[in-house]
């Protein structure tokens, strides 16, 4: 046998039994286990008032950090691509804290500025407002630790596709508004959609820094992944699996969109539109 | 009425791209801005069209100060040397943009809008083009897009910064003469960008031509030809020789040179013919001076040339048709 083909053949084996055992295996298992004791068994789990919680939190802190960061996100990757400001890099460095810093960090740095005995716990108490072990605080934590994928994904967008097209809109009479939604979202539509998916993903799955944050309160401050680990512990292995099975589809629905969206995007490239 | 520039001047961080200036640019004339890379046109046009925020001056755009109007207030047209065409739009909706995004009590309704740029496509010969991507254009086409973009919101003042750089000759020269036609057509106050100064000579009313951010002389074409009024516009406009003679510098154009085998009164420099080049229908010709060793490069006809019946290496003598000193 060529040699070539050998390190070739081997090369792919090694792949493929790495995917196996690493990625369709879990996948496999979570499935199996969810359905082994049968489909009562599952529905009985996946209908049950704490799950139904659960996934309504998850839900609510989603579609209230997805706005905010789609705002956020723009702003910043705005400002960082068309104005020349002092501490610029500092600032694009810092977009990537959240990347770097361990998301039970994430957590601990709300509660000790928003917890008892926290820097602005005063601030709250007066209005009476409860964060931390409490939604505000979820929604915080998630926020913080999804926030890069926007900025991340415009800069090089909006770097690539330079100005000019906006300055000559606004040598047509274009208002600002008008520039931006007409010029510049159809030009990162894609880059946008794109962040959105992992940005939404990220918020589904957050463990750790929302773990920190919740407080563990069953039926009120756990999110699905907290849920789950909760119905493991308590060795409720069909119904952790369950409803581990319902985020996994979520997770399967993500990645399929965003391979159909790279797939529109590669089109629309080659045919020059 | 038209353009009054009165002390505009603009520096980037400690560069400067102008000092300050005053320009009159007049009513319905076709003004070229030329200049080397570096002098400024382009800031000096981006400035006039509101693109750049001037460090001092003001402008006057028929009458109106504009100093501080956003660009779109400033009713001019803006073609950008690289097209800026919107990428993700038809020609057809490239060239309407314009018309679309006005407030409402100004934009013309569905039917009038259609038959506008419809019309303005008909006129930068785009016809059968409507529905095509600018990726799907050559360049030529997409200047003429985005010319036709410009031109749809009826501008008082038509800005061209270096319109025709990216193109090859050929198209260059079709381009060049439709624009000179388009403005006498249009009766636009135009201003146009280029490095070229061939291309200014044959499009410009009048030529502004600049150096390190500075106007070094402006005139019609004859004029900054003929009496150029320093050394830099000169040489920026034509082959130039500069001969030195009794302490003093003497500038020559190539073409300004006759040759003689005898020496006379004006023929009383000496020179060597080093090589002599057929381009075209002209020679050219480098000489080598007997007394000091410069050389001078000389343009003749054809004709002219060969009846002199000269081989390299002969000795020759130089007399100038025309002469500037400094
Ligand atoms: N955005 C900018 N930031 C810093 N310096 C700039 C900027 N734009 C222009 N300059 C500087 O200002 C000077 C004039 O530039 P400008 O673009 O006006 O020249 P130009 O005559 O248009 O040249 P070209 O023929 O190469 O286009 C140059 O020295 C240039 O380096
Ligand atoms: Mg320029």
């Amino acid at each position: 046998m060529n040699k070539s083909i050998l390190i070739r053949s081997l090369l792919i084996a090694i792949t493929i039994l790495f995917l196996t055992l690493f990625l369709i295996l879990p996948l496999f298992t979570v499935f199996y286990e969810a359905f082994k004791r049968g489909t009562d068994v599952y529905f009985a789990a996946i209908t049950d008032p704490e799950t139904f919680s659960a996934i309504r939190l998850t839900l609510v802190t989603t579609a209230i950090v997805l706005p905010l960061n789609l705002a956020f996100g723009l702003c910043a990757a705005w400002a960082i691509t068309r104005y020349r400001f002092r501490g610029k890099n500092i600032f694009i460095t810092l977009i990537d804290l959240p990347f770097a810093v361990s998301p039970v960090i994430s957590g601990l740095i709300f509660i000790l500025l928003l917890g008892a005995g926290g820097l602005m716990e005063p601030l709250f108490q007066k209005w009476d407002i409860q964060i931390i072990y409490a939604l505000p605080g979820i929604v915080l934590a998630t926020l913080f630790v999804t926030f890069p994928y926007i900025p991340r994904e415009l800069i090089p967008a909006l770097q690539q596709s330079g100005e000019d097209e906006e300055l000559a809109a606004q040598t047509l009479g274009a208002r600002s508004w008008q520039i931006f939604f007409r010029i510049t979202i159809p030009k990162i539509k894609w880059a946008l959609l794109y962040a959105l998916i992992l940005c939404n993903a990220r918020a589904i799955g957050e463990f750790g820094a929302v773990s920190v944050v919740s407080g563990h309160i069953r039926g009120e401050t756990n999110t699905m992944p907290l849920h789950i680990e909760i119905l493991y512990n308590e060795y409720q292995f069909s119904a952790a699996f369950a409803v581990s099975s319902l985020l996994t589809i979520l997770a399967m629905i993500t990645l399929l969109v965003k391979s159909l969206i790279e797939k529109i995007n590669l089109g629309e490239r080659i045919h020059g539109n | 009425m038209g353009i009054e520039i009165k002390q505009l001047s603009k520096t980037f961080n400690t560069q400067r791209a102008l000092y300050p200036l005053d320009l009159t640019i007049p009513d319905g004339e076709l003004t070229v801005l030329l200049g080397p890379s570096g002098s400024g046109k382009t800031t000096l046009l981006r400035a006039i069209g509101g693109l750049e925020l001037p460090e001092g001056g003001t402008i006057v755009i028929n009458g109106v100060d504009v100093t501080y109007l956003t660009p779109g207030e400033r009713e001019i047209g803006f073609v950008f040397q690289n097209y800026a065409l919107f990428q993700h739009m038809t020609v057809f909706e490239n060239i309407a943009f314009g018309l679309k995004i006005k407030k409402r009590q100004y934009r013309p309704g569905k039917k009038e809008m259609k038959n506008r740029v419809l019309s303005l496509i008909k006129r930068v010969q785009l016809e059968g083009l409507e529905d095509r991507f600018p990726s799907q254009l050559s360049g030529g086409q997409c200047q003429r897009v985005a010319l036709a973009r410009a031109l749809a919101i009826e501008p008082k003042v038509l800005l061209l910064d270096e319109p025709f750089a990216a193109l090859d000759t050929k198209v260059r020269h079709e381009l060049r003469r439709w624009i000179r036609k388009l403005h006498q057509e249009l009766n636009l106050t135009t201003i146009l960008v280029t490095h070229d100064q061939e291309e200014a000579m044959e499009i410009a009313d009048k030529i502004i031509i600049m150096n390190e951010g500075k106007v070094q002389q402006i005139g019609t074409p004859l004029e900054v030809y003929q009496e150029p009024t320093n050394p830099f516009v000169f040489r920026f406009l034509g082959r130039t020789n500069i001969i030195h003679r009794l302490e003093k510098k003497a500038f020559v154009r190539s073409h300004d040179i006759e040759l003689h085998k005898e020496k006379s009164d004006t023929a009383c420099l000496e020179a060597v013919i080093h090589q002599a080049r057929t381009i075209g229908s002209m020679i050219r010709a480098e000489l080598i001076r007997a007394d000091v060793p410069e050389f001078i490069e000389a343009e003749f006809s054809y004709d002219y040339f060969h009846s002199l019946n000269l081989r390299p290496n002969d000795k020759v003598f130089v007399s100038f048709k025309k002469v500037k000193y400094f």
